[in-house]
Order: structure tokens, then sequence, then C-alpha cells
């Protein structure tokens, strides 16, 4: 055949490739928010609703039995700094694991990979925590029962590195569930067990010298301490190494992305 | 055009790994209707949904220089609690085609009405092959990829789809994967027999019908 030696006409730039990716990770966001909200009642604010109720009966529950180990931490900003971090890191590995199952049958339009079925679980997972967590602060700092944070550049980058860390435990956790139902049942009491290990609950100097040199293997404490070092400044003494959680999702990014490659190439539709 | 080179497929069972497509190669021109015939089990389907993107090639490679349509009438990407017009709204968005343009089509041809905007969900199972049928023609392709006769709907309708199909679309290429020879003998150009994982391709469509015939009485 001489037309076997034609070019490809329709050479996909990275350009068109990028464009094409933002537009399918779009669709698949409206079609998310649909499904679980629907356009009954509140509808999509849901979204960050639910987290905010989560995070207000945290606080209150924390509040009234005066959970912060007799510092003198203000109680509302930690249980919102707290609480809110756990649900950015955890609820995103909650919806990645079982993603793909079903949304296999939308592998057959082309433009849709596996790897927009999570970016679009795992935007709408962050944008609803992130969301619960700025109007909290938002509202309790108007009404005076929170100070505003000492140094929001500080608050903000602890929260994309326990953003960061959320989506690469969920990509990763969300491709291996392709492979192994296991991850699913390991999952619930792993998220269970680590919540009062990540740091929500307590800061790490409340912590004997011996304890907090375990309790630092967690990387999400680091975020946690930053975070908390940024609202409360030198109130607190924070104990956290950035660089040291940065290599860990980093770690956890690259291997995440390899088990995507892995799930991508061999994933049979219906 | 599509090329389908040296393209491998083999799965993982119980019993090891099966080879289901075994150095496969086809092209396919604009414009051209092939027909692919196989039995029951042959890997048409697997056929289809590699060259639709739906899946990769273990080894081999595909490469489509226009643009290939998912496979025809397929409801299966269906949200279920999504409304007909939602789903629409969706289709459109994946495709980067404007929405709003198109419902007008997809109500009239769907015959769907009022119920467009109802859960897909409560649609009985002839609403939803006639929402799938008038969804992929509401997006344009050089290539439409058939997967068995599309028997959607009562027998007018049923002529409603060839017509938009098969009429007002003559020009483009198309990709039709059936066992009833009959209906390849009537749309296609030339044809392909699956056998064995290997693909015998014939210019003559009835060639490959002898072939398919024979083979079909031996395996």
């Amino acid at each position: 055949m001489t037309d076997q030696m034609q070019p490809m006409l329709h050479e996909t730039s990275l350009f068109r490739s990028f464009r094409i990716q933002m537009r399918v990770i779009g669709a698949l966001l409206m079609r998310e928010v649909l499904t679980r909200y629907g356009r009954h009642n509140i509808g999509f604010l849901w979204l960050f609703i639910e987290p905010m109720l989560f995070t207000l009966g945290v606080t209150a529950l924390w509040t009234f039995s005066n959970a912060h180990h007799g510092s003198n931490i203000p109680i509302v900003a930690f249980a919102v700094t707290g609480y809110s971090s756990v649900l950015l890191w955890r609820n995103m590995p909650g919806r990645a694991i079982g993603a793909v199952e079903p949304n296999l049958s939308l592998m057959y339009h082309r433009n849709v990979k596996i790897i927009d079925v999570f970016a679009a679980r795992l935007l709408l997972e962050a944008a609803g925590a992130t969301t619960s967590f700025f109007v909290l602060s938002i509202v309790w700092i108007s009404i005076g029962w929170m100070q505003p944070p000492q140094d929001i550049l500080k608050v903000l980058f602890g929260w994309f590195m326990l953003a960061w860390f959320g989506a690469s435990l969920a990509l990763l956790l969300g491709c291996l569930s392709e492979r192994s139902e296991v991850v699913d049942k390991i999952w619930h009491p792993a998220a269970y067990l680590l919540f009062p290990l990540s740091g929500a609950a307590f800061m790490v100097d409340f912590l004997p010298p011996a304890a907090q040199k375990v309790i630092l293997i967690l990387p999400m404490v680091h975020g946690v301490e930053l975070l908390r070092e940024g609202y409360f400044g030198s109130f607190v003494h924070a104990h956290y190494d950035i660089s040291y959680m940065a290599s860990v999702c980093f770690g956890l990014t690259a291997l995440a992305l390899a088990q995507e490659r892995y799930i991508s190439k061999r994933v049979t539709p219906e | 055009m599509i090329f389908i080179k040296d393209v491998v497929k083999q799965y993982h069972t119980r019993h090891g790994e099966v080879t289901v497509l075994d150095h496969i190669n086809l092209t396919i021109n604009n414009g051209e209707k092939v027909g692919i015939l196989g039995r029951n089990g042959s890997g048409k389907s697997t056929m289809i949904r590699l060259i639709s993107g739906a899946e990769q090639p273990t080894s081999g490679s595909i490469e489509r220089s226009m643009s290939v349509s998912w496979p025809l009438a397929f409801g299966g990407a269906f949200q279920g609690t999504l409304t007909g017009l939602d789903n629409l709204r969706f289709i459109c968005r994946i495709y980067g085609v404007e929405f709003e343009s198109r419902i007008d089509y997809v109500q009239e041809f769907s015959e769907l009405g009022p119920y467009l905007k109802e859960p897909v969900k409560t649609y009985s199972s002839g609403m939803r092959a006639r929402l799938a049928f008038a969804i992929s023609m509401a997006v344009e392709f050089d290539c439409f990829l058939i997967d068995e006769i599309i028997a959607v709907g009562d027998s007018r309708f049923h002529e409603k789809c060839q017509y938009e199909l098969f009429e007002k679309r003559k020009d483009r290429a198309m990709i039709i994967v059936s066992h009833q020879p009959h209906f390849i003998r009537t749309h296609c150009d030339k044809a392909a027999v699956l056998v064995g994982g290997k693909l015998y391709s014939f210019n003559i469509v009835d060639s490959a019908m002898d072939f398919y015939h024979k083979h079909s009485v031996i395996v």
C-alpha cells in the first residue's frame, strides 16, 4: 500500500491535547456535581456544606470536651484548622478508591482517560474541603470567634502541601484499588486510625520527645504543623520539615503516575 | 484513514494469557465501508474497542488520521440519574461541540419530547436506544464504528436510523461488525473475517462471505 507512508494528519500537539484534557475534565466535573448532588434543594452547595457540618460538629465537640490537652490555644481555631486538614487529605483517597469502575464505559469516548476521571473527582473533593475551610474561617473571624491568621501565606502553603499529599495518596490508592480489592478494605480502618495520629487533635509539641520523632514519620503531621504555625504564629511551637513532606509527596506522585500508566494500558471497558 | 498495524491484544485470564487478536493489519480509507465478520467470541468487539481507543493494544499500533466515533448507538456511558439532556450536554462538552444547537435535533430525532428532561433511568430500553442513536448523530465524525446491526426501536424508527446513517452520511467511512452476513453485503465495499485471532481481508465482500461460511462450518 502506498498510503501506508502518509504522515498522520491529526498529529495532536501538546497544546491541543492540553485543551482537550481541560475540556474533558470540565465535563466530568459537571457530570460529577450533577450526579452527586443533583438539582434538588441546595444542589452543589452540599459540596462544601457537608464538610462544613463535619467541621462544625467536631469544633463543638472539642470545645465542650476541651480536647486540646489543656493548652491555651484558642479551641475554635484549633478545631477548624485541624479537622479541615483531615477532611482535605482523607476525603480524596475515599473518592478515588473505586473511581474507575463506575466510569469504565466512558472510556469508549477516546478523549476520556483514567487520569481525567481521577482529576475530576480529586478537584471536586479538594474544592469542597477548601471552600469549607475558607468559609468557616471567614465567618468565625468576622464574628470574632477566631483571630485572623498570623501569616496567611504559611497557611496557604500548609494547605497546599496537605492537598498535594491527599491527591497523590488518592491517585495511588485509586489505581491500586483497580488491581486489588484489598486496598478498599484496608483504607477504611487505616483512615480511621490515622485521624487521631494526623496532628489534627494535638500539636507535636504537646508530645514527649520520643513520641514526637515517631509521629513526625507521618507526612500529613508536617502539613498541619505548618498550617497551624501560619495561623497562630509564635503562639505555638510547630515541628515540621517540609522538605521531608515534599519528598514523600513526590515519591507518592511518581508511584501513583506509574500505577496510572499501568492500569490505563490494561483497562477493559464494560 | 485508519492504519491498524501488527496489533496484538492479549488478556489475562484464570487459565493464563489469551491472545484474542494475533498480529492484525487493516487499513481503512476515507469514505470506505469495511465489514468485519466473525463468530461470537471471535474478537470483533475487542477490535472495535481498540479502534475506538477505549482500549490499548498489547503491541502494535493504531493510527487515526480521521475522527472516529464511539461505537454507534452505544448507550452504556449514560448516567442513569442524569436527564437525557444532561447526557447530551456531557457528550457535547467532551467532543467540544456546541450544545444548544443540537438540542432540537436530538429531541426531534429521538422522539422523546418532554422525556428528554427526565432522568435516563426512567426510560424504557427502546427510549434509551433512541436517545443513544440520536446523540451518536449529534456529533459528526469521519468514520463511524458500528457494532452489530442497529435495530433501534420499531421498524419505522429503524428505517429512520438507516436513512440518517447510510444515506445522509454515505460519504463517511464505516467499520461494521456483524455476524449477520446480509447486513455487511448490503453496506460494505470490502470485508475481513476474524478466525482464531487472525484477520483475513478481502477486497470483494462475496469472497469474504465464502471464506466466512467455510470457516464457520469447520470451526
